[in-house]
């Protein structure tokens, strides 16, 4: 993926903003911030960002692409959509974050230990597996996202909620078999892998 | 002849022990009262949710959707497609308004689609279950078949986000939706005034990936119900139930606090007031206890 990283880099030469638009979800839109800061105002996680979405759009405008794709703030979206509710110009905040987000992860290019970049990519692996989540699965792969040792540690701390979701019905250790899961996995993944194809040739062409 | 039926998309969270399967239980039931028939899209699958798009992208996460919309079309023609969680309605909405939106969205996703023999129109309706609730019956309809009201219960409505924005439901505020106190109180219950962390996030998918700062978020929710006077906490979406119920041990350890609030569906509250018994109610599956609709249940 780094040669994708250098083509674009290549491809655009110092016009970040329209890398952003041509590649990004909804990355069209960004030019249209108006630097209010009523999406940083309204975020759940607004201190947990590093640079709050205004400040990535300007970023953006101002050429800062290491900055902005290897930023860790983007993964911070928790997908509450206040942003997109309050924004005066009715930017799709939300879809922007998740787009360069998506964007520097195809790239290679976002942080590497980033603890949602990785709880994503376990979650889509899951689901598209078998079609449906397997919440049993994606548990125990989420306690050792750190390595096996504080996986351990994490599933220890963890027993006491598995049990008491296991009393209500609300967890089934059968799940570690097989699971839930749709018939037509061939077709989904057929979908699946048609879908990926178009996409990736958009990204290819530059 | 059922009085209304649909198309429905119950999602992962709602499977046979899975962490919403309380939910479902409790939805069955209310909509046997109601004489709703819920036509369950055939071999549906997950919808990605708002996690799936990091590895996803733009194009296979739409085609997620479009696949149960277009099972959907096959199955149950004409049907509105109706969804019980959160995410579920959310992700299929905006996948009906982008490809409505953009032309050349629904070719891609067309084109992906036939790699299945599968095609989609995308012209129906994607109602989230409250808006059925709300628009094709109303509070009289739904309060008429009360038959145990949830006397001097006081119930914090957390909406919570994704039931809210960016869609939300027709005619309620993004800031202060009014619904849920509402059919609270179509039930008999008392809903909290000024609930302050009505629409505030529970941190969603990070509550597994950032559990730090989703707790700090819940905390809150929680601590504002306290305040507001609350014996429990109500909410229309399968991830706001969870992290907002099972997490209250690790927030009292961490934040020293004595947290031991229950947080139900509506469609708990409907089953108890509907007069169902326990199990039908899905009461089983609360982690914390609801001590107050367990009494009536009795």
């Amino acid at each position: 993926m780094s040669n994708m990283n250098t083509a674009a880099v290549t491809r655009y030469r110092n016009n970040f903003l329209k890398e952003v638009e041509a590649n990004v979800e909804e990355g069209e839109w960004v030019k249209m911030c108006m630097q209010c800061g009523v999406c940083a105002g309204s975020c759940p996680l607004g201190n947990a960002w590093a640079h709050p979405p205004q400040e990535i759009f300007m970023m953006i405008r101002a050429g800062k692409r290491d900055e902005v794709l290897t930023s860790d703030s983007m993964w911070m979206c928790t997908s509450c959509y206040n942003c997109i509710a309050r924004c005066p110009r009715e930017l799709p905040i939300t879809h922007i974050m998740h787009g360069l987000a998506n964007y520097a992860h195809r790239l290679g290019i976002a942080p590497k230990n980033q603890p949602t970049r990785k709880f994503a990519k376990m979650f889509w692996d899951n689901l598209t597996k078998k079609g449906r989540v397997n919440e049993l699965k994606l548990g125990i792969a989420l306690y050792f996202i750190n390595g096996l040792v504080d996986g351990i540690k994490t599933a220890l701390k963890a027993a006491p909620l598995g049990l008491a979701m296991y009393k209500t019905k609300r967890l089934s250790p059968m799940e570690i078999l097989g699971g839930h899961g749709i018939k037509d996995t061939g077709g989904l993944h057929a979908i699946l892998k048609k879908a990926r194809e178009i996409e990736d040739a958009k990204l290819t062409k530059m | 002849m059922a009085n209304k039926e649909y198309s429905f998309y119950p999602g992962c969270s709602s499977q046979k022990a899975a962490s919403g399967s309380n939910y479902q239980t409790s939805v069955n039931t209310m909509c046997d009262v109601l004489d709703i028939q819920l036509n369950t899209i055939p071999d549906w699958n997950c919808c990605a949710a708002s996690i799936g798009y990091a590895e996803g992208g733009e194009l296979p996460r739409l085609a997620l959707s479009a696949r149960n919309m277009a099972l959907s079309e096959q199955a149950h023609p004409g049907q509105d497609i109706v969804a019980t969680c959160a995410a579920c309605w959310l992700a299929t909405r905006e996948t009906k308004e982008r490809l409505n939106h953009s032309q050349n969205l629904m070719n891609e996703t067309n084109e992906a689609l036939a790699a299945a023999g599968l095609n989609v129109k995308a012209d129906q309706n994607i109602r989230h279950m409250v808006e059925v609730l709300i628009e094709d019956f109303g509070y009289d309809e739904l309060g008429k078949h009360v038959t145990k009201p949830l006397n001097g219960i006081k119930i914090a409505g957390y909406v919570g986000c994704q039931t809210n924005r960016p869609f939300g439901i027709d005619g309620e505020s993004f800031e202060n939706p009014k619904y849920l106190d509402k059919l609270v109180e179509t039930m008999g219950a008392e809903p909290i005034d000024n609930y302050d962390k009505k629409v505030t996030c529970c941190g969603g998918a990070l509550a597994f990936s950032e559990p730090e700062k989703s707790q700090a978020l819940i905390k809150d929710i929680i601590e504002a119900a306290y305040d507001g006077g609350a014996d429990m906490i109500v909410t229309p979406c399968p991830v706001c139930q969870m992290n907002v119920e099972v997490y209250q041990n690790d927030i009292n350890a961490k934040y020293k606090t004595k947290f031991k609030m229950p947080v139900v569906y509506y469609s708990t509250l409907m089953s108890v007031a509907y007069g169902k018994n326990r199990k039908e109610s899905g009461l089983d599956g609360q982690v914390i206890a609801a001590k107050q609709l367990d009494d009536i249940v009795k």
